[in-house]
């Protein structure tokens, strides 16, 4: 059964510190630069538009195969990788637009994988479940449910042994947690105490099967005490709880302690792909998610403590929209790849 | 006679055998209130009840494993694997588990157990969702494999696989879901190992299964406009394979081009043009041609995954070679 949001403990402790399902968290977030808190909040709207302009293209049938949307869940991917260096690596999923852009992926280029285009991420060989970019640390979206969990692993395997200081985000759905592999992967990154944060995005279903059938434990965090590691529940909508947790655990995964199993709370508003009747569930259920929406939430949240003016929330919103109106242009003017190269990049 | 879609002919086909035995149930992933990620089981849930349509977390180790402890104490389970490409994290339980199970007991146990998946090409779904793998349970003693091209030949095939008392890999094709194609009103079984002639023909016999059966008959109408005569052979069940029939069309029109959407290495397509040289090489009035998917992951571009197949325009030209 899902824990619902309220129950989960949250409140303002001393100053400075947060109570977060049982975790005293340093406020972090408070102490950012002004810039760095605007940002995030473009970065959601960077999120939510480009899934706008891929469920367009979609309808409009410029998508050749299919497409999951990350519209509901941007305070998660966003909160998540704010909180980590640029240097770290993360892996990403099916589901995966959201990641990409937060780690800071070029929407042009991506917009041009979606298309199938030579000027995309994948030369156009990959689409929307297999892009990667690199050069931001993203080791890929993964059309395999629960495919990265291993691979993540391995990355911080490198990070441990190699490129000391560094660590690995792993992005999976609570779908994916119940796959055989997620146990052998846990368990093998608790026993070398590897620094990879493990962000199980508890979207309450995985495509039309909701968590409270497909689990017997109410927080997918406690198969924590299966590995002997450190793990938690947390709002996933709530962007400054996101970032202070992955922040605070981010420190604890570059001081050795090993990896950690965060949970985050939050919904898929659209269907789970290109085609979804969603008999699944309720309209009313979708509403009251949609209220719940975290991007008014955190803009509210920087207007009420200064940082931002209304004027200027809205002046964010109309750059990102246009931003996006030339990621559109240059997606649909790329060229699409030379039907040559279909064998190229074959090794073996 | 009436005509249906592949995947209503794969529900009708379910039903009878649900409703004949009540040791059949189903169980997988979004089967549910979802119907199957194709639909083929829409409307299952609420005829049968959660008890037998058994909606599935998503491990396909188990969904596959539970299936064989339930065959073994006696059930007749149909586990469903949404892609094949997701059978690779099932292969301990099917290969190791299923396929040997009755031989390694001494025929103790017997695992009466369907695997129902598809797999294939040209939905833009890219290369984990698109392969071909029928030839890893090809080679593998122990496993039938059944890949049925048209309503008719799903709904019977499936039937029998539902009978039969040992497991069934049954690989169906993403494109081939919406076909419409006739399929009788009344009960009927196809057994195993007994191939289809799709299109007679005297000048060279064509062997494909699956989608490239469709893209076969399309080149064999095009070729019998130059008065060309293609005889499409589809095996229909690929382990038990009939291969009397094969040698008997063989020798009939000396001439054999073999398609798949496989790539080549390691296929099925270079194990039947073995079997036939080692089998048949006297009837041959021309060496074995292979049309085969090229040998790379598939990619998502349409323009760049359509390279990758076989289509219409490859089979009249190896047709044509062959015919030189
Ligand atoms: C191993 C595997 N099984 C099944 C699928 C089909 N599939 C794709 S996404 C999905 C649901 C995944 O759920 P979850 O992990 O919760 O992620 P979400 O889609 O909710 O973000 C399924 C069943 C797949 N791609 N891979
Ligand atoms: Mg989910």
């Amino acid at each position: 059964m899902v824990k619902k949001l309220e129950n989960i403990e949250k409140r303002e402790q001393e100053t400075g510190y947060m109570i977060i399902d049982g975790h005293k968290i340093r406020n972090y977030f408070k102490e950012l630069d002004p810039e760095i808190k605007i940002e995030m909040l473009k970065k959601m709207y960077e999120i939510r538009h480009f899934e706008d302009q891929t469920e367009q293209f979609i309808i409009r049938g410029q998508i050749h195969g299919t497409c999951h949307l990350y519209v509901g869940e941007e305070a998660t991917a966003v909160g998540a990788i704010y909180a980590v260096e640029k240097k770290d690596y993360i892996t990403s999923t099916h589901r995966g637009h959201g990641h990409c852009i937060a780690k800071g992926a070029n929407i042009d280029i991506m917009m041009a994988e979606l298309l199938g285009k030579k000027t995309g991420y994948c030369k156009g060989k990959g689409g929307s479940m297999h892009i990667a970019d690199v050069t931001s640390g993203n080791l890929g979206a993964n059309g395999i449910v629960g495919g990265s969990i291993d691979i993540a692993t391995g990355a911080g395997l490198t990070c441990k042994i190699k490129e000391k200081g560094k660590i690995v985000v792993c992005f999976f759905g609570d779908g994916a947690a119940n796959r055989g592999n997620f146990h052998g992967a846990l368990n093998m990154a608790s026993i070398w105490d590897l620094p990879v944060i493990y962000i199980c995005e508890n979207n309450i279903y995985g495509m039309s099967m909701p968590v409270k059938e497909a689990f017997n434990i109410s927080k997918i965090s406690d198969r924590k005490f299966s590995y002997g590691i450190e793990g938690l529940t947390i709002d996933g909508n709530n962007l400054v709880e996101v970032y202070n947790t992955a922040r605070h655990f981010a420190d604890y995964c570059r001081a050795g302690k090993g990896p950690v199993l965060i949970e985050c709370l939050t919904y898929r508003w659209k269907g789970h792909s290109k085609s979804d009747a969603q008999v699944y569930r309720s309209r009313k259920e979708v509403k009251s998610w949609m209220e719940k929406d975290p991007i008014p939430g955190y803009r509210k949240f920087l207007i009420d403590d200064g940082v931002l003016t209304e004027a200027e929330g809205k002046k964010l919103e109309v750059e990102v929209v246009e931003e996006l109106d030339q990621a559109v242009k240059f997606a649909e003017e790329s060229p699409f790849p030379d039907p040559g190269t279909v064998e190229e990049d074959v090794y073996a | 006679m009436r005509e249906i879609e592949y995947r209503e002919a794969i529900r009708e086909a379910v039903i009878e055998e649900m409703d004949r035995d009540p040791k059949v149930f189903l169980i997988g992933e979004d089967i549910g209130k979802y119907g199957g990620a194709f639909r083929a089981y829409k409307g299952l849930l609420e005829k049968y009840g959660p008890e037998r349509v058994i909606n599935t977390p998503i491990s396909e180790a188990a969904i596959v494993g539970a299936g064989i402890g339930a065959a073994v104490t006696g059930y007749r389970p149909i586990s469903e694997l949404m892609f094949i490409d997701f059978t690779t994290l099932a292969m301990d339980q099917i290969v190791n588990q299923a396929a040997k199970i009755r031989y390694m007991t001494g025929d103790n146990l017997n695992v009466p157990l369907v695997i129902r998946t598809q797999g294939g090409a040209g939905r833009g779904v890219a290369a984990q969702h698109s392969q071909s793998l029928e030839a890893w349970f090809y080679h593998v003693p122990g496993l039938k494999v059944v890949m049925p091209a048209t309503s008719y030949d799903v709904k019977g095939l499936l039937k029998t696989a539902v009978r039969d008392n040992n497991p069934v890999i049954f690989i169906e094709h993403k494109m081939i879901y919406l076909n419409k194609g006739p399929v009788p009103e009344e009960e009927y079984l196809i057994p195993f190992g007994v191939a289809d002639i799709k299109r007679e023909g005297s000048d060279v016999t064509i062997f494909a299964y699956s989608n490239m059966v469709f893209k076969s008959l399309e080149a064999a109408a095009e070729l019998e406009k130059e008065g060309i005569g293609c005889e499409i052979f589809d095996p229909r069940t690929l382990v038990p394979l009939d291969e009397e029939a094969l040698i008997k069309s063989v020798k009939k029109t000396g001439r054999l081009v073999i398609v798949s959407e496989a790539c080549q290495r390691g296929s099925i397509a270079s194990d039947i043009c073995a079997k036939i040289n080692q089998k048949a090489f006297d009837y041959l009035d021309a060496p074995v041609k292979i049309v085969a998917g090229l040998n790379t992951p598939i990619p998502y571009n349409s323009t760049l995954e359509q390279a990758c197949i076989p289509h219409k325009e490859n089979i009249i030209g190896a047709v044509k070679e062959i015919l030189l």
